[in-house]
């Protein structure tokens, strides 16, 4: 889960980084009381999941606080790359900035550990330096049973060559920014810029934070930092349902089991759809192993809600899963949805393999649902589907 | 022979006294694996009664080891625990530690793996989030259904669960060595690369299927390695073409990132190495008997 700047600012803040205050407002007119609680002038900042805000104009320095709502005024409800700001952080004016450094730590995948990365030149995108001034980049691997202790943060300090003056307080920053990374169960914490002041300190101007949503059972206050005016509705309401779901743009709604299978079908009925009008799959939805009737019935819910669908594509391998429990769920899920009275008329398209896949078939073709047809190929059902919602 | 599992391994279970350890402790019995024991400190010194089978509870995984030369551990361990559990499997230094839990927070994951590192990797992690692994007619450790396909001369490696059951399922006349789900985290202990040099090495297997998905570039360093090291045919499927950018698809580590992490360039990858890759999982099983039928 990616965070906003003012979400990242405020666990920053939490761990004893050292930032700038600010606070996030969603009117204009808040504008005025928060930049007076500042004294009087402030930076009004959009807060939007992307990069490149100043250059869109998403970042104003306020000298009074009518200027601030000002600011606010025009920001708010800005589209910035595709993103619309609902939210707009209020900060602190930032002393005079000497010098700009980049740091962050993040979860290397490739070497399956984490790493540091570490840079003298900051305020730009790091992946631009990177390719430009390579030698300007000090990558550092961190063992995650020793963590950033104060050796660390130095060795990082001098493979990065940051400036004699400045490097104690860089090493704190690190340790702190560190502390941040593993105590909020993080996969990136990135500050840039790390900004050398006038009077000497460094603080993080700016900030990056990506949580693990597999530690929320022990981050209980994560929940809260969820952007729930961004997210879908389908998405929402299937989070709401414990459902694995992620909406796409496509027509044939897409039920399976097993993140891998449903991948793959996504991919199959795409390439299916390509021989019917260029139809696409409508979503990603993994209803996991050992799906009961409730589960297929919710499952069935969102995706007969979503207006965008005109078939339903539900791909089974029985693995541990007995077939015969999947086609049961099915069936009793569309009674569950008629006696609700949803309106169900869109067709499905089952294909079911596997254990028992026999008696689920059996038990598919006995209920004979007006609305249900069986494949009994993955490659056979994905065209189905594809050919059902090109017709519709 | 066979990779990593034999009808030799002796195996316990840390978690087999929950209702998914003991569900899964039924079936991996029922495929003829040595269960010697489980492990649970709060019920050591009892047995349980597994579909008339006695196994013996163990209060440790090195007591479980010392009294039973138990090699191998399936973890069924709820993930707020797992972490504690496979510290304890490599201080134990059991050879193989399977780890199915879904759900492990990244930071767990990654500091016992770099422990096993630590400790001179001693102890084989294969997962977590992973299915576990199968020697078709020998043993099973973890949860992949034994009674899909036999003994045969394919290896099977995979980042996914149900995908390892669709492959073996269209293959289930040819039959398999070994079947190895990696799983499906950013950090896992056992990678392509591991199962790829263990089936090159392993006289009974004939043909490689590798299957990946989207996120990180595990597929295009077994794409690499494949190059150099690998003699046998491989044959790829790689899903997740169609996944958007930014999204989570399921497995924790099934991100595309930006352009890194795409279906497209780990498809790529692989057939600049010489593998053969499938478009869909059928086709995928055709290319692998055209090559085995010559």
């Amino acid at each position: 889960m990616d965070l906003f700047e003012y979400q990242a600012r405020d666990l920053f803040a939490k761990h004893d980084v050292p930032v700038l205050a600010g606070e996030v407002i969603d009117t204009p007119e808040a504008a005025r009381a928060a930049t007076e609680r500042l004294g009087g002038k402030s930076v009004v900042k959009a807060q939007v999941k992307v990069g490149g805000r100043g250059k869109a104009g998403g970042v104003k320095l306020a000298a009074t606080a009518d200027e601030a709502v000002e600011h606010a005024t025009n920001i708010l409800g800005m589209d910035i790359k595709g993103h619309t700001v609902h939210k707009v952080m209020i900060a602190e004016t930032a002393p005079e900035i000497l010098e700009e450094y980049y740091v962050s730590f993040l979860l290397d995948r490739a070497n399956r550990t984490f790493l540091s990365i570490a840079s003298v030149e900051g305020g730009m995108e790091i992946e631009e330096v990177a390719e430009t001034r390579p030698e300007a980049v000090a990558k550092t691997p961190i063992d995650a049973n020793v963590g950033v202790t104060p050796e660390v943060a130095r060795q990082i300090v001098e493979a990065a060559k940051f400036p004699a003056e400045v490097a104690d307080k860089v090493a704190n920053v690190l340790v702190t920014l560190w502390k941040t990374f593993v105590e909020e169960d993080a996969l990136l914490v990135e500050v840039n810029p790390l900004a050398k002041v006038a009077s000497g300190d460094v603080i993080a101007l700016d900030g990056k934070v990506s949580l693990d949503e597999n530690a929320e059972f022990r981050q209980p206050e994560h929940e809260a930092l969820q952007d729930k005016d961004a997210a879908n509705p389908l998405e929402a309401a299937a989070k709401e349902k414990n459902l694995n779901y992620v909406k796409l743009d496509g027509e044939v709604g897409i039920i399976g089991n097993g993140a891998g299978l449903v991948m793959s079908t996504l991919d199959v009925v795409a390439y299916a759809g390509e021989n019917h009008g260029g139809v696409k799959p409508a979503n990603f939805l993994d209803i996991g192993g050992g799906a009961s009737a409730a589960v297929m019935a919710n499952g069935l819910e969102i995706i007969l809600g979503d207006p965008d669908v005109k078939s339903v594509f539900v791909n089974v391998f029985g693995g541990i899963t007995a077939c015969d429990e999947v086609a049961n769920g099915i069936v009793q899920a569309l009674k569950l949805l008629e006696d609700r009275g949803e309106d169900v008329t869109k067709p499905l398209v089952v294909r079911l393999d596997g254990n028992n896949a026999e008696l689920g078939r059996q038990i598919l073709s006995d209920a004979n649902h007006p609305l249900v047809q069986r494949v009994d190929t993955m490659d056979g059902a994905a065209d189905k589907a594809a050919e059902l919602a090109a017709a519709k | 022979m066979a990779i990593f599992l034999n009808k030799d391994s002796k195996v316990i279970v840390q978690g087999m006294t929950g209702s998914t350890g003991m569900k899964h402790t039924k079936l991996m019995l029922a495929d003829g694996t040595n269960i010697v024991g489980g492990v649970n400190p709060r019920k050591a010194g009892t047995t349980v009664d597994v579909d008339g089978t006695e196994i013996p509870v163990f209060g440790t995984v090195a007591e479980a080891i010392e009294k039973t030369g138990a090699n191998v551990s399936v973890l069924f361990v709820p993930p707020a625990f797992a972490k504690a559990a496979v510290v304890e499997a490599i201080d134990a230094e059991i050879p193989l530690a399977v780890v199915i839990t879904e759900g492990i927070a990244v930071h767990d994951s990654a500091a016992f793996y770099a422990y096993a590192v630590s400790k001179g990797n001693k102890t084989r992690i294969i997962g977590p989030n992973c299915p576990g692994l199968i020697t078709p007619g020998q043993s099973n450790a973890g949860i992949i259904p034994g009674d899909i396909t036999k003994p045969g001369r394919i290896g099977l490696v995979s980042k996914s669960g149900t995908l390892t059951y669709q492959m073996m399922y269209e293959l289930r006349d040819i039959g398999f060595s070994s079947a190895v789900g990696i799983g499906g985290d950013p950090v896992i202990g056992t990678t392509h690369i591991d199962a790829l040099a263990a089936f090159e090495a392993d006289p009974d297997t004939d043909l490689i299927v590798m299957i990946g998905e989207i996120g990180g570039d595990a597929e295009e360093r077994a794409a690499a390695f494949i190059k150099e090291n690998v003699s046998k045919p491989v044959v790829g499927y790689v899903a997740g073409f169609t996944a958007p950018e930014g999204k989570t698809m399921g497995h924790a580590g099934a991100i595309v990132s930006g352009s890194s992490g795409t279906a497209a360039a780990k498809k790529e990858a692989l057939e600049a190495a010489g593998v053969k890759v499938g478009k869909t999982p059928t086709e995928t099983a055709k290319l692998a008997r055209e090559i085995l039928a010559g």
